[in-house]
């Protein structure tokens, strides 16, 4: 099929009404490979800005930046730890989150609701994407931390509280602000991302499987189980790869509600920092060469774990579709 | 304001547009932007409109931050920079800058402890600075007890809450606790962001007024006017002189006038821990930054004009806001130093006006 | 001893139990949201907030000139960012296909599509705002554009994708030359797909905060220069939410209100568009 419009030979001077020349050809052809290189050039224009920005603080710390949990901007002495740690821990609460939900509102949609529901229900999930992250983030301090604060946290803390390993987890002041609201902030904003890639896949599902499954008297679980989930682990994983991506990076709701401490602890309920919020809180307000240096470096890490985020789905979707072997 | 004059503004406006490139280097400066600080933006936005309304200049001023000030008036990218640290004159001179202070105000200690009402709680700087260490743990440790004996203060954990970005504030509140605690100075030190010992972070002025508010047993610091707003349980403070001073605005201008501005290069004055037994020990002025050398003397003239007309007019409007007016004897010197120090690039002067 | 039918009814009650519960948690959010938004705003709504410009503190006034900017900054990096975008993807669906170039700009644009909004300000404001010396609504466009450029790009390849080759062929066997083909046959067969693009892209832009943070900045008074800072919703709702006065904190809020109902209403608007167009 893809060749097919390859082998389109432009012929000239054939079309009623306008000659058609090569040169009209050229010309757009010229155009669209520009819009499309542009794209590249944009990407190569962000990296070299961030590297050319972040070169003298990597060559004062070294590869150390990345493991120091140090950051003093009165010594101007720096270290990545804290923010990576945090941005992977927040990441990783909304992913235990939202992975679960949004696989349940992916199976609600596209095999229980009544059809007249489908609709309504999937525009209203992904209408939560379109709310702006400022919003989230201004929800989130005023409105959903009192109540993680009042209700939430104390909650948890007495069910998980003497539990071993659970128990470290719900340590640190029930505040309402810290990696944990944070965590499932961005869980809110992530689902819709998942929920809709995974509906989109379970529905492109042959129904002569589904149904001749159903024909054997399968539940809708055990057909879920059995036929949906290993027909779409590239569009579920793909899913889960693009929310991933977006809770790595997501800037303004964090900032709110994560306590921008530079510490770290086990406890979730303490705050903590993420590299996006770092970035908000102190870029406008960071004095000399090597603390804003040091800032780009971080910009230039979360660049770097997007890419790494993408390119793991990427690979891992190659070898599943090869696995898959259709 | 006045509900008419959007629509003259609206036609004149687009106007403007239409005219496009037509307008010449020679026309009336109207619009000035500056950027920096946000301790003084509620105070210059309410000039500005004062001002706009009177005069017809439009001042558009963005609290993007003291350093981001500082950043963007060196890259030019604004008409004038403000910051709530100033500048030391070395690196004034370095950058090519002048600065002047342009309006005052206090940083005042808030609490949330059970039983603590407004004022009630005394700290002097020593005790406040262990807290702020980690070393004072709790409410009723004997160091806050021996001063408040009458107060009956709670068995409970203290929760420190300070700025998360680099701010002007924290700027001003960590110079007071270096001056007051060794143990501060050689630890965390005196910067607009430090590596705090303890506690927790909160976005803005209104995010520590808003964990503070949250929290029980928490103390944080903010600027009097969030203070004010957010009807908060200030802290009254033992000063440098042994008083015992509320935060308001005769204890900031106390602080103000025990400065000795006519000895200070640049106008560099940290208002923190003056003498004066009515002294706030943690007073602060917010500056203005401006290059010394001006390719367009018309914009920067317009910038003089304005806070010269803010010196004149301004006071009400500030206290109004919970600001502290300059003191007249330093505006004379600001003038001063307006005259003898900004030029055009042909070297004449910029002030006064012609 | 429960048997095996009586467990696999079991089982699949309560799998698809909770299927159900996460959807109403979905949903749960999404209504709170909304309300929190509507106690909040609809009550300090009034005319002026559409008539007049910001306040001063403690002084009276509305959302005007941040309206005014919101539009002017989303209109230009609409403007700079879709044809770019819809360029760019129309390569990658006709001219490039299967080449490596192609596979190249896909894989970066999804980078693109995923690189966070602050470090796309940072960009422009070396790229922009140092090189013309001030903050600029134009300089907040092109951030924006930035945005704007991967959502379109990726549903014009897509819905371009989805016109039949049949057609493409039919028209080059009438002799109609390849872009004629493209702008005449494939863009009419996909304009609804690529307005959808454009629409959601729209709908990205309208609510960021941190990209104008550098750029744009923001204007205490009404301005339509591109050349000179503007206005703009986030922005404002970022200063007044934060701020110690009660006035600036409510129009804080309307100005919330209006931008969610503002993109919900967009996007629902959106999906229509893409119905009607599945549905032709």
């Amino acid at each position: 099929m893809n060749q097919a419009a390859e082998s389109i030979p432009p012929v000239p001077g054939r079309s009623a009404g306008s000659r058609a020349t090569p040169v009209g050809d050229t010309f757009f052809h010229g155009l669209t490979a520009v819009a499309a290189v542009l794209v590249l050039a944009i990407i190569a224009g962000i990296a070299v800005s961030l590297i050319l920005g972040s070169a003298p603080a990597l060559a004062e710390f070294g590869p150390g930046f990345l493991v120091s949990d140090v950051w003093n901007p009165v010594t101007n002495n720096f270290g990545a730890y804290v923010a990576i740690f945090g941005t992977l821990v927040t990441s990783a609460i909304a992913m235990v989150i939202a992975v679960p939900v949004s696989f349940g509102v992916a199976l609600f949609i596209s095999e229980l609701a009544p059809a007249w529901l489908k609709r309504p229900i999937s525009v209203a999930i992904e209408l939560l994407a379109a709310v702006p992250s400022i919003i989230y983030g201004m929800w989130g301090l005023f409105v959903l931390a009192p109540v993680m604060a009042d209700t939430i946290q104390p909650w948890l803390k007495t069910i998980f509280g003497d539990i071993p390993l659970l128990g470290v987890l719900v340590q640190g002041p029930p505040i309402g602000i810290g990696v944990f609201t944070a965590g499932v902030i961005l869980a809110i904003m992530v689902i819709p991302f998942i929920a809709s890639v995974m509906r989109d896949t379970f529905e492109v599902v042959p129904k002569v499987l589904k149904e001749s499954a159903y024909a054997t008297g399968a539940t809708t679980w055990e057909v879920v189980r059995h036929i949906v989930l290993p027909y779409t682990r590239t569009g579920v994983v793909g899913g889960i790869m693009l929310g991933l991506g977006r809770a790595l990076g997501e800037t303004m709701a964090v900032t709110f509600v994560i306590g921008n401490s530079h510490n770290i602890h086990a406890g979730l309920f303490h705050p903590g920092n993420s590299i996006a919020a770092t970035l908000a809180n102190e870029f406008t307000e960071a004095t000399g060469e090597i603390y804003t240096s040091a800032l780009l470096a971080l910009g230039l890490i979360l660049f770097g774990i997007t890419l790494i985020v993408l390119i793991a789905a990427r690979l891992l979707l190659m070898r599943l579709q090869a696995g898959e072997g259709r | 304001m006045k509900p008419r004059l959007t629509n003259p503004t609206l036609i004149a406006a687009s106007a403007a547009l239409l005219a496009g490139g037509a307008v010449t280097a020679n026309a009336k400066v109207d619009a000035i932007d500056g950027a920096g600080a946000t301790f003084p933006y509620p105070v210059y936005s309410k000039w500005a409109q004062a001002y706009k309304d009177e005069k017809g200049v439009k001042l558009n001023y963005q609290a993007i931050g003291s350093g981001g000030g500082i950043k963007q008036i060196k890259a030019k990218t604004v008409d004038f920079g403000a910051s709530d640290a100033p500048l030391k004159q070395k690196e004034l001179e370095k950058a090519g800058l002048m600065q002047f202070p342009a309006v005052m105000g206090g940083v005042v200690p808030v609490v949330n402890a059970p039983g603590v009402a407004k004022g009630d709680l005394t700290l002097d700087g020593k005790t406040f600075a262990k807290i702020y260490l980690g070393k004072i743990k709790k409410w009723n440790a004997p160091a806050i007890q021996k001063l408040n004996p009458d107060v009956d203060l709670p068995d409970k954990k203290i929760t420190v809450v300070h700025r998360s970005d680099g701010s002007g504030t924290t700027w001003i509140f960590t110079s007071y606790l270096s001056k007051v605690s060794d143990a501060w100075k050689n630890g965390p030190g005196h910067a607009k962001s430090v590596a705090w010992p303890a506690g927790v972070g909160g976005k803005g002025n209104q995010g520590v007024a808003s964990y503070v508010n949250r929290i029980k047993g928490s103390i944080g610091y903010v600027e009097y006017a969030y203070a004010l707003q957010n009807d908060m349980a200030w802290v009254q403070m033992k000063n440098k002189a042994g008083g015992t001073v509320q935060p308001n605005i005769e204890s900031f201008q106390s602080a103000a006038s025990h400065a000795d501005w006519k000895n200070a290069p640049g106008f560099y004055m940290v208002l923190t821990n003056e003498p004066g037994k009515e002294s706030w020990p943690i007073t602060a002025a917010s500056y203005i930054l401006m290059h010394k050398e001006q390719a367009d003397p018309q914009v920067a003239q317009a910038v003089l004009k304005f806070y010269n007309w803010s010196y004149k007019q301004g006071d009400e409007m500030a206290k109004n806001l919970d600001y502290v007016p300059l003191p007249s004897g330093l505006i004379k010197q600001i003038r001063a130093k307006w005259e003898s120090q900004l030029q055009g690039e042909d070297g004449s002067s910029v002030w006064p006006p012609k | 001893m429960i048997d095996l039918y009586t467990r696999r009814r079991w089982t699949n009650r309560l799998t698809m139990g909770a299927a159900a519960l996460a959807t109403l948690f979905g949903l749960f959010w999404l209504a709170w949201l909304l309300f929190t938004l509507c106690v909040n705003g609809i009550g300090h709504l009034s005319w002026s907030v559409f008539s007049q410009p910001t306040p001063s503190p403690k002084g009276e006034g509305g959302l005007y000139n941040a309206i005014i900017g919101s539009l002017i900054v989303t209109g230009l990096g609409t403007a700079i960012g879709a044809p770019i975008g819809i360029l760019a993807g129309t390569y990658l669906a006709e001219y490039g296909r299967d080449s490596r170039l192609a596979a190249v700009v896909r894989f970066f644009n999804d980078v693109l599509l995923a690189a966070p909004s602050i470090v796309l300000g940072l960009f422009i404001y070396q790229l922009v705002v140092v090189q013309i010396g001030h903050f600029a609504a134009f300089a907040g466009g092109v951030a924006l554009a930035l945005i704007v450029i991967p959502v379109t790009l990726r549903l014009t390849e897509n819905m371009m994708r989805l016109v039949p080759d049949r057609m493409r062929e039919a028209a080059a066997a009438l002799g109609v030359p390849r872009w004629k083909v493209i702008t005449h046959i494939v863009y009419r067969a996909a304009k609804a797909g690529i307005a959808t693009g454009v629409l959601l892209g729209v709908a990205r832009i309208a609510g960021e905060t941190a990209p104008l943070l550098f750029t744009a900045l923001n204007n205490r008074f009404t301005s339509y220069d591109l050349w000179s800072p503007i206005a703009n919703l986030p922005i404002m709702i970022f200063r007044f939410a934060l701020s110690p006065y009660e006035g600036w904190n409510q129009l804080a809020w309307v100005g919330a209100f209006l931008i969610t109902f503002a993109i919900l209403g967009l996007n629902i608007f959106t999906r229509v568009v893409l119905r009607h167009s599945a549905s032709e």
